[in-house]
């Protein structure tokens, strides 16, 4: 090629600095929100939310109408939807193809990938307290309408645990996605897994009295169940359930999908 | 400035990439030309570090993207201008490329109206856009950070004529400024009209490269009369070197006022004398087309 001198280069910016991680995760967060779906999947948790509690305000029997109640049944829409924000976080960038303008904007894919998952904590962490406040207020006008004393049998202890939980199975959530990198394929995964495979472990372990035994040692979804159900104080067996379960069905995954999302190719 | 340096990449038994090297200069709009499926794409993802190559190496301004700090300031970049979130708006798109740089947020309208995308159009949700709208702000995103280089891959699809007549000035006035300009392409009507040097690539290997006036015009003058045998005759002896015949004219090894003056010293009446267009390109790379596409009905 001919060589041509150009009068104006410019020099290489000495004082460009990198993007620093905070940025990159309010991006990250803004990224969840910024769509109508994003936005409707967040609200979907406040909406969900008040509709259980009003709900428990409703139907509870009388001696029901207490704070664990609502808390348990603002568990449940809650459970589910949050893990589905993180997945989707995580697979837009494929299914979407944004991933090529993320990733040659932060050419470092596990910024991207720490941003995602510090935001996706962070909308659980705000969940929860969204959930805890809309199970009190309900737990004081439910208290007020019907009547009954006001309960408040939740411990500070139980809170930690139920929030726990929560990251625990956004986690969960946040893995199929990273692993499968597909919108549907993890979605279908996901779904799979909250509703088919506790009724087939459930099944196994009416039927086969070997897998009743290590049920709590194998089954992530059982060995978590304790931490929702504001009853007592976790023992040092069952915290070694939740971690050998995390570590197979979490963690083991998860290290795997990184491995994967850091050498793929991004079309 | 762009060094690619024997950069190879495969694809189980496809050889995507091969051996390929090239340069793309500052101040210059360098095409890089090739069929769909010859590796273009491949060598520019190489380039912005989405894929990893088997050998070889691909620098900017002497750093590998990989390690630029804030890549965005330094290098625009549009690979895909249909790979974006249907149900984001172009402003919002805008604003996340701007966020992420640490930029302004007054550069989000400035460069809306740089790349004519009105403020109505830019609340409408890119998956309501036509092609055209998407190439326009995948340009804004590239430009927005003002970097010195540009990578663009098959920014003029979707442009009509005055689209792709608007992103030439654009390009044009960019190089102009000192920038580096690297653009992809599978038509060669659209390099032609943007580009200053050209980088030919078929099967994932560098077929042919130089600038523009290198490649189409051919050294040399095509040159025609009644009797050809006469010509030619007149012009060996007069030294000149007929290098072929084609179809009924003499291409000779020389500018049109030599042979001209020749052919009057001699008395001929020419009935065509021109400098010689080279189709050489254009063949070669309809050879490389037409290659590429019984590949792909055999597959």
């Amino acid at each position: 090629m001919t060589a041509v001198a150009a009068a104006q280069v410019q020099a290489p910016r000495v004082s460009v600095k990198p993007i620093p991680l905070t940025r990159i995760t309010a991006v990250e967060l803004r990224k969840m929100f910024d769509t109508r779906s994003g936005f409707w999947l967040i609200a979907s948790i406040a909406i969900t939310s008040l509709l259980a509690t009003v709900g428990v305000v409703l139907w509870a029997a009388d001696p029901d109408l207490t704070y664990s109640t609502f808390a348990t049944a603002i568990r449940f829409p809650v459970v589910i939807i949050l893990p589905l924000i993180a997945i989707l976080a995580v697979t837009s960038e494929w299914s979407q193809r944004t991933g090529l303008t993320t990733f040659t904007l932060v050419p470092h894919r596990s910024r991207i990938i720490t941003a995602k998952a510090i935001s996706s904590v962070a909308i659980a962490v705000a969940a929860m307290v969204l959930a805890f406040a809309v199970g009190a207020l309900g737990n004081l006008i439910g208290a007020a309408i019907r009547g009954v004393p006001l309960v408040w049998d939740v411990s500070l202890t139980q809170c930690w645990y139920y929030v726990l939980g929560m990251v625990l199975s956004l986690l969960m959530g946040f893995m199929l996605g990273v692993l499968i990198r597909a919108s549907t394929g993890a979605l279908v995964a996901y779904f799979i897994w909250t509703f088919l495979v506790p009724t087939v472990f459930g099944l196994l372990a009416q039927s086969q009295h070997w897998f009743h035994q290590i049920q709590p040692w194998v089954d992530i979804q059982f060995a978590q169940a304790g931490l929702f159900v504001f009853a007592h104080a976790l023992t040092g067996k069952e915290w070694a359930q939740i971690a050998v379960t995390g570590v197979a069905w979490l963690l083991v995954p998860l290290l795997v999908g990184l491995r994967l999302v850091m050498r793929t190719e991004v079309k | 400035m762009i060094s690619i340096e024997r950069l190879t990449k495969t694809y189980g038994t496809t050889r995507a990439v091969d051996d390929v090297s090239f340069t793309a200069e500052a101040g210059r709009v360098t095409g890089f030309l090739g069929p769909n499926g010859a590796g273009k794409s491949t060598t520019l993802r190489i380039m912005v570090g989405l894929t990893r190559p088997d050998t070889g190496s691909a620098t900017i301004s002497g750093r590998n993207y990989v390690d630029l700090p804030n890549p965005g300031l330094e290098v625009g970049v549009l690979l895909d201008a249909s790979a974006q979130h249907a149900g984001r708006t172009g402003r919002e798109i805008l604003t996340l490329a701007q966020q992420f740089m640490g930029l302004p947020r007054a550069r989000v309208e400035e460069m809306l109206d740089t790349v004519s995308l009105t403020p109505a159009e830019a609340s409408r949700r890119v998956g309501e856009y036509s092609l055209g709208m998407r190439q326009r702000l995948g340009i804004a995103t590239a430009l927005i950070g003002d970097p010195e280089v540009l990578i663009l891959d098959e920014p003029a699809n979707g442009l009509d004529p005055a689209g792709i007549r608007w992103m030439r000035d654009l390009l044009r006035g960019y190089a102009d400024r000192g920038g580096t300009v690297l653009l992809s392409s599978h038509l060669l009507h659209e390099i032609e009209v943007i580009a200053d040097d050209i980088v030919m690539i078929g099967l994932g290997r560098i077929v042919s490269m130089g600038t523009k006036s290198e490649l189409l015009h051919e050294k040399g003058t095509v040159a025609s009369a009644a009797d050809l045998l006469a010509l030619e005759l007149a012009l060996t002896t007069g030294g000149l070197a007929v290098t072929h015949v084609d179809g009924g004219a003499l291409c000779i090894d020389a500018d049109a006022a030599r042979v001209g003056q020749v052919a009057f010293d001699a008395g001929i009446a020419l009935t065509e004398l021109r400098a010689a267009t080279s189709a050489g390109l254009e063949e070669m790379f309809l050879e490389l087309t037409a290659a590429t596409q019984r590949e792909g009905a055999s597959l």
